[in-house]
């Protein structure tokens, strides 16, 4: 079999199983944290009687263990269940905002990439001037600031003026170029955040590649400094280049529950927060099974875009 | 000496001078002319959840209690900017002379959202809503004494109650006790001034002017009505800075003085029942000896705690949960003051030199908690008390933490009526009586005045048992804090009730665009 083939039909495997030990591991954690939905909801108000109720009505008299197996025998037939705090369908609830923290990652994955590689790039090509010097100041500066000061920073000096709106509105209805407008600002703070990263490792690693013997031979050879970086560095530099940007994107999804609510973006991180603090089983669950796909496929996406940009790996031995 | 008169110069302004008359006709309204139709609010409101629904038990938060309990339903009663209880969907209402048979009669011909007429049977089945065995009720205590509810014609409710309660009329002003249809409960169909467009729970609602409702052109003005949540102050304090919002609710007090200097925005002050507290425990040592729970009171420092904790935005407490918002708050009882000497004074009749107490806090259980128990402990450190403030997580605090603990901090947001939060959270071995508290003559006049109908009467019994707590109790209250909004200036209203924040949570219904 094409070892591509395989190795992709091996991490899907190895994903699943992952999946159902996060699910084991998630429901145990919010099991060891103290108190459940119906004394999170009820909080100062809760009487004996009434955190009885919601319990007897809910299932969370049940032992543990049981409850895992209901909801897992239920996962295995489609149905994720509703929401213990209000009854709502839990597709409903997290399908919208699964898409706007999707379209929130993929218009900061749009702008960041090209910029950190291209940066990184440039400050490979030009390493110890002033113009490297530059970049890696900024971006330095960059990973160095917390977001949330970046984001109230955005908002001082691009929304006071009445440029950009300094938070979110959208719904289904919302048009496409509205929500791209609106989405500038937490776009852009999440952007500064993950193309420093990103550009410092392809920075990192093509200097690296540069001092190998094929690079001066290439030099040797004649061939213009940027032609030597992009044609013959860059490639064998992309592996690790490739596993920072999707542990970056991975994270534009899982992580980015401070900008979500200084910018008011509906996106799952405030869901998730929201629904541990209430003990929401169903919700956690089905989010951080969201979260851990995402975090496989980008794994096993970069996993791949190493082994085709590498020879040795993509034609086995 | 910080006397009565310090408590007063606290409350600026208008305030200070209604208050002084008459304790809940508080409101330092910019009272403009006649309301104006028209215009869409756009409102950035904190206290939003994930998991808020239109089911009235699940009312927990700002939010609904101003979306739902303010705008898509209707209650029975409401309690008016100056404090008086006037009629909503009941128009008017009789007790019998024990206070224990009341009688509403209903506005007749008024609409749900839906058509439907409202009639007395949608009153039993909003109230059951909360009664009953399973119920998951939090106000199962208001509904728990009613024995029986009859409909003799479809626009009277009689309500008969186990024992009398003067303030029965009051207490359906409750947000829970919203008016729903006896057949769609809990869905967001009500009789209010706003019909639900769209909500996403956590996030955002829009509702549109209800065309027939029953109030006509007397309220509810805006032609639409936008609520956004915002979880983080210095976000909500962007939106309205930068226009994108017309109100926000609970303003940062750290920032509010230089809010106040922007141009376009006017802060709303009212006076407040939220209050905060550290409880002892009175059944357990060394809390179980009232000389030790009087040198505890005597060694907070009221007025730091005012300043540092509330930035000066509340009023001093004395140690019982009545607010000077509230109806019978008694202005005649001395304010209890930082004294090392008259603590040290307990102490020793207790027997002791010096004592050693572990004070549980946490931010969760209120935003200055932790603060409040460093400035005590070192308040206390001169008197020989030395306090090690325990911070634990606030994620879990209500069910590990509190009432567990034998000293502990924690708040309570007050209640409409003495009664109401008197019976919850002091009368002897009620669930919610976190210090374990109990007292005979205090229990006997709360009954009593329960009943009582000769006002003058009953505000010497309510006062009586404020002076029973503040002498006795288990609970250290020193400050009650104020509600703050802020809105821009094309926003009006009337007198702002100080039942609860927002306008007694009426304010969409009672504002309106200049």
């Amino acid at each position: 079999m094409n070892p591509a083939a395989r190795l992709i039909i091996q991490r899907l495997l190895l994903g699943v199983l992952t999946l159902l030990v996060v699910s084991m591991l998630i429901f145990a954690a919010v099991e060891f944290l103290p108190g459940d939905l119906a004394e999170a909801t009820l909080g100062q108000e809760a009487t004996e009687e009434t955190v009885a109720a919601i319990r007897r009505k809910l299932g969370l008299d049940r032992p543990p263990v049981e409850r895992y197996f209901v909801w897992l025998g239920n996962l295995f037939q489609g149905e994720l269940g509703v929401s213990y705090a209000n009854g709502r369908d839990i597709v409903e609830v997290m399908g919208t905002r699964a898409q706007n923290t999707l379209f929130l990652a993929g218009m900061v994955a749009i702008i960041a990439t090209p910029l950190a590689v291209g940066l990184g790039i440039i400050a490979a090509l030009y390493r110890n001037s002033y113009l490297d010097r530059f970049i890696n100041l900024v971006s330095l500066s960059a990973i160095s600031i917390p977001e949330f000061l970046i984001a109230y920073l955005l908002i001082v000096t691009l929304s006071r003026s009445g440029m950009f709106p300094s938070f979110v509105v959208i719904d289904e209805t919302t048009s496409l170029i509205s929500r791209i407008y609106q989405s500038i600002l937490p776009a852009l703070a999440l952007t500064v955040v993950v193309s420093a990263h990103m550009m410092r490792m392809t920075r990192a690693s093509i200097i690296n590649v540069l001092a190998s013997a094929y690079v001066e031979m290439a030099h040797i050879k004649g061939a213009p400094k940027p032609a030597v970086v992009v044609r013959h560095a860059l490639p064998n530099a992309l592996a690790p280049i490739i596993n920072v940007i999707a542990i970056n994107l991975a994270w534009l999804v899982v992580g980015v529950v401070v900008v979500e609510v200084i910018f008011v973006y509906p996106g799952l991180g405030q869901l998730m927060v929201d629904s541990v603090g209430k003990r929401d089983i169903p919700v956690v669950q089905a989010c951080s099974l969201f979260f851990a796909s995402v975090y496989i496929i980008l794994n096993l996406l970069a996993d791949i875009g190493a082994t085709l940009s590498n020879p040795r790996l993509r034609h086995g031995r | 000496m910080i006397g009565s008169i310090s408590r007063r110069g606290l409350l600026k302004g208008a305030a200070a001078l209604t208050l002084a008359a008459g304790p809940m006709a508080a409101g330092m309204a910019q009272a403009s002319a006649t309301p104006v139709r028209g215009g869409h609010l756009r409102a950035g409101i904190s206290g939003g959840h994930t998991g808020d629904s239109f089911d009235p038990i699940t009312f927990s938060d700002l939010f609904m209690t101003i979306l739902g309990a303010g705008a898509v339903y209707s209650r029975l009663t409401e309690v008016d900017a100056s404090g008086k209880v006037v009629g909503a969907l009941a128009e008017s209402w009789e007790a019998s002379t024990d206070a224990t048979v009341w009688t509403f009669n209903l506005r007749k011909g008024v609409e749900f959202h839906n058509g439907k007429l409202f009639t007395a049977e949608d009153v039993i089945a909003s109230v059951n809503h909360h009664r009953g065995e399973d119920s998951k009720s939090p106000i199962k205590q208001i509904v728990d004494p009613i024995q029986l509810m009859t409909a003799p014609d479809p626009h009277t409710v009689v309500f008969t109650l186990d024992s009398g309660n003067a303030d029965f009329a009051f207490l359906l002003f409750d947000y829970h006790l919203c008016m729903m249809p006896a057949d769609a409960i809990g869905q967001g169909i009500g009789t209010g001034g706003y019909v639900v467009e769209s909500f996403e729970p956590g996030v955002r609602a829009v509702a549109k002017r209800n065309p027939n409702y029953f109030r006509g052109d007397e309220r509810a003005h805006f032609d639409s009505i936008e609520l956004i949540n915002f979880s983080d102050v210095a976000a909500r304090t962007n939106a309205l800075l930068s226009g994108g919002v017309d109100f926000i609710n609970q303003v940062d007090l750290k920032t509010l003085k230089r809010m106040k200097r922007a141009p376009g925005i006017v802060i709303n002050e009212q006076p407040g029942t939220r209050h905060y507290m550290f409880q002892m425990i009175c059944t357990q040592n060394p809390f179980a000896d009232n000389h030790v729970r009087m040198a505890m009171k005597y060694g907070v420092d009221r007025q730091a705690m005012l300043d540092k904790v509330l930035y000066g935005h509340g009023q001093l407490g004395n140690d019982h949960p009545i607010s000077p918002a509230n109806r019978y708050f008694d202005a005649n009882l001395a304010q209890r003051a930082y004294d090392p000497d008259k603590a040290k004074f307990h102490l020793k009749q207790a027997g002791l030199d010096n004592l050693a107490v572990e004070l549980a806090t946490s931010d969760g259980a209120f935003d200055g908690a932790v603060d409040m128990a460093v400035l005590y402990r070192d308040s206390m450190a001169p008197i020989g008390i030395d306090v090690t403030v325990d911070r634990v997580p606030g994620d879990g605090y209500w069910s590990e933490v509190w009432r567990k603990r034998p000293f502990c901090a924690s708040y309570s947001s007050g209640r409409a009526t003495e009664d109401w939060i008197l019976s919850s959270s002091y009368l002897s071995g009620v669930p919610w009586n976190a210090t374990q508290w109990s007292n005979e003559a205090f229990d006997k006049l709360l009954i009593a005045a329960r009943t009582e109908l000769d006002e003058a009467k009953r505000s010497e019994m309510y006062g009586e048992m404020q002076r029973l707590i503040s002498d006795d109790g288990g609970v250290i209250a020193p400050i009650f804090a104020n509600h703050v909004e802020a809105h821009s200036d094309k926003l009006a209203h009337g007198e702002v009730g100080t039942v609860s924040e927002m306008d007694s949570g009426l304010m969409i219904e009672r504002w309106w665009f200049t």
